[in-house]
């Protein structure tokens, strides 16, 4: 339906209308929007600290992406990232505390535990939509919210003993790396990052390289003509979904083992998980442009930190900017649309 | 505590949590049924919950008592505006429905937030100076055991399963309800025989618009009084949950939400019942979800969508 250009048009295209719009949400409430921006530019990148920060949000919107993008290639909405993502933190957490192991051991084992435990809690959705073809929207919001009260649970009861976080994970499961922190001015970044660009590249080598992957596309476009080639349809559904549970299990691993070394009780979704959509649609489901896209949704999540302080502009002006950026993403219709009647106006 | 005191807390208290689920469950239902996913339904209910508080602590020297009703409309109102987003971009534009949907949620959490924080200084409100009442209807409260159990409610209460027989009524027993439920099964048939797709799509977002900021006012004046990012959480879903539990049936979803409010209900007041002193918190929580689940994989009957339910029409293709 689109060629090459639209593809990169559109996305670009969008990200500038939530902006523009971004500004004139600042003009109507009485904020200055040049100001909003070049704020929250320098709470994302102005400066060593906030660049570290920065790299550090990034992380597990590239996993959450990724895990969306997975399921996406495939035909399926995996809204249930979130969910996976806090099974995995607390997994990998779990392990962190549990065993006393090397280091070589340790910290793979937790990381390990982090993807199993994501990818068990989207097995569910993957066999319910295999098996009985219960749309997998639903089941897996629905595992967002008992991956929310379960984790609390075991947070309060299992793991802790009635407190609100857990303990901190030991050195040996633990991603903090003093090297990089020291570099950005003690910031919070960690190993995650580099695990999250290897990541990217898994993704794209097991879609593009492998047979496996091949299935897997073919799925997504056609089921009907996969299934007549030979496809097991259903098991690929249940490969995607299990994979792109490992990938946002990975992330929840790297917020448990390495931006924060604990878990603890949320009272509400961290958001991670729903943003992963938005990076999935923005960086159109390829690896690269999820990257790409986690990178920016990270300088607006981190910088949107500083605009309160710095330009008065409260930090969910980015809220709207990113809701913005889907819309036009999701109606890329109307854009092309529109950019084709420009095209013929020009002729 | 005895028994009946019992009774009564969780009767009361299952009226009381679950009347903003009835609300915005049957806008789902509106708009499922005419083919157009809402899985922004928890957006509504917090730009609902918003207007509401925000007119209220507004508003509330100039309407007085009657503060709060007046809010529940202007929570409709807007509501049923801020819809208009997710018909535009579903209906016209094409747009993925669920990614609409998640949008509308992203949109309104921010934009919501965003005005407190800019209108207020803080990220939540101050308390609403008229809060909604119990109220005591006459004669029938008075009526023993059962009177001060069932007639000494919210009067939103009694609203919503008022406006669930009213659902059940236009959706079932009016031309428009056959319309609306047609373009939603087979919108080219519909076409065919001269009902306008979009206008009618775009009709029953809006009513879900609607019933989805009423649901939110309605939450944020009895329940929480003020409104932060946090005030609605999870609400919309349970809606969305109670829409399809219910078989997108609007007495259907009336019923499961009502058994949601219980279960909701049961998590926070459980542990005053001895026979539930052992089952786990998150149990409780999470029992909503959990059946929806089942009810969906079909242990517990069978739940299928309206057929053309997430496609959007493309007029004159096959």
């Amino acid at each position: 339906m689109f060629n090459r250009v639209q593809k990169i048009l559109i996305p670009v295209i969008s990200v500038i209308l939530g902006l523009i719009i971004g500004a004139i949400v600042m003009i109507i409430s009485g904020f200055n929007p040049l100001e909003g921006y070049s704020a929250l530019l320098k709470g994302a990148v102005g400066d060593s600290f906030y660049l570290g920060e920065t790299i550090r949000q990034i992380t597990p919107y590239i996993f959450a992406g990724l895990a969306v993008a997975f399921a996406f290639r495939t035909g399926l909405f995996n809204i249930g990232v979130e969910g996976q993502l806090l099974v995995g933190w607390i997994a990998s957490v779990w392990v962190g505390l549990a065993f006393d192991l090397p280091k070589v051991i340790h910290l793979p084992m937790s990381i390990l535990a982090g993807a199993a435990a994501g990818a068990l809690w989207a097995f569910v959705p993957g066999i319910l939509k295999a098996r009985f073809r219960v749309h997998e929207v639903i089941v897996t919001i629905m595992m967002n919210y008992i991956a929310l009260h379960l984790v609390n649970h075991l947070v309060r009861y299992v793991i802790s003993d009635q407190q609100n976080t857990t303990e901190r994970v030991p050195e040996t499961a633990s991603l903090k790396s003093p090297f990089l922190e020291t570099l950005t001015e003690f910031s919070t970044m960690h190993f995650g990052i580099f695990l999250a660009l290897a990541g990217a590249i898994i993704f794209w080598l097991i879609l593009e390289k492998t047979t496996a992957g091949f299935e897997l596309r073919s799925v997504g476009f056609n089921q009907h003509a996969s299934e007549y080639a030979g496809m097991n349809v259903n098991r690929n559904i249940v490969f995607s979904m299990v994979i792109s549970g490992a990938f946002a299990g990975l992330g929840g691993a790297m917020e448990g083992l390495g931006t924060f070394g604990y878990a603890f009780i949320h009272s509400a979704f961290s958001g991670v998980g729903f943003d992963g959509i938005a990076v999935a649609l923005l960086g159109g489901n390829v690896a690269i442009g999820v990257v790409l896209a986690a990178a920016l949704f990270g300088i607006l999540k981190q910088g949107a930190l500083i605009m309160p302080i710095e330009s008065g502009v409260p930090t969910e002006l980015v809220e709207i900017v990113i809701a913005i950026i889907i819309f036009f993403v999701a109606s890329s219709y109307i854009i092309a649309y529109v950019l084709q009647r420009f095209k013929k106006g020009a002729k | 505590m005895d028994l009946l005191s019992a009774i009564e807390i969780l009767v009361k208290s299952m009226l009381f949590a679950s009347a903003p689920l009835i609300f915005t469950a049957l806008g789902g239902v509106f708009s499922e049924r005419s083919g157009v996913v809402n899985i922004g339904l928890e957006g509504l209910m917090v730009i609902g919950a918003f207007s509401a508080v925000v007119f209220n602590i507004t508003f509330a020297e100039t309407f007085g008592a009657g503060t709060p009703w007046v809010a529940l409309l202007v929570a409709m109102g807007i509501g049923g505006i801020f819809s208009l987003i997710h018909a535009v971009a579903t209906i016209t534009f094409r747009a993925d429905h669920v990614v609409s949907g998640v949008a509308i949620n992203f949109l309104a959490l921010g934009l919501g937030v965003f005005l407190v924080k800019a209108w207020y200084g803080a990220g939540q409100t101050g308390k609403i100076p008229v809060p909604m009442y119990y109220t005591k209807i006459p004669v029938l409260s008075d009526i023993p055991v059962i009177g001060p159990i069932l007639f000494n409610n919210y009067l939103t209460s009694y609203l919503a399963i008022l406006a669930a027989v009213a659902g059940w009524f236009i959706l079932f027993k009016t031309p428009f309800g056959l319309r609306l439920r047609s373009v939603g099964e087979h919108p080219l048939a519909a076409d065919t025989m001269g009902i306008n797709v979009y206008k009618m799509r775009y009709l029953a977002v809006f009513i879900s618009g609607v019933l989805g900021g009423l649901g939110g006012g309605v939450y944020a004046q009895t329940i929480t009084q003020d409104f932060s990012g946090i005030t609605i959480t999870g609400q919309g879903f349970i809606a969305l949950a109670a829409v399809i539990f219910g078989k997108w049936h609007p007495l259907g979803a009336m019923g499961a939400a009502l058994f949601f409010g219980l279960a909701q209900s049961l998590a926070i007041i459980g542990s005053s019942f001895p026979f539930l002193a052992d089952v786990p918190n998150w149990i409780l929580l999470s029992a909503p979800y959990i059946l929806t689940i089942l009810a969906l994989a079909g242990f517990i009957g069978r739940a299928d969508a309206p057929k053309a339910v997430g496609t959007p029409y493309i007029k004159g293709k096959r």
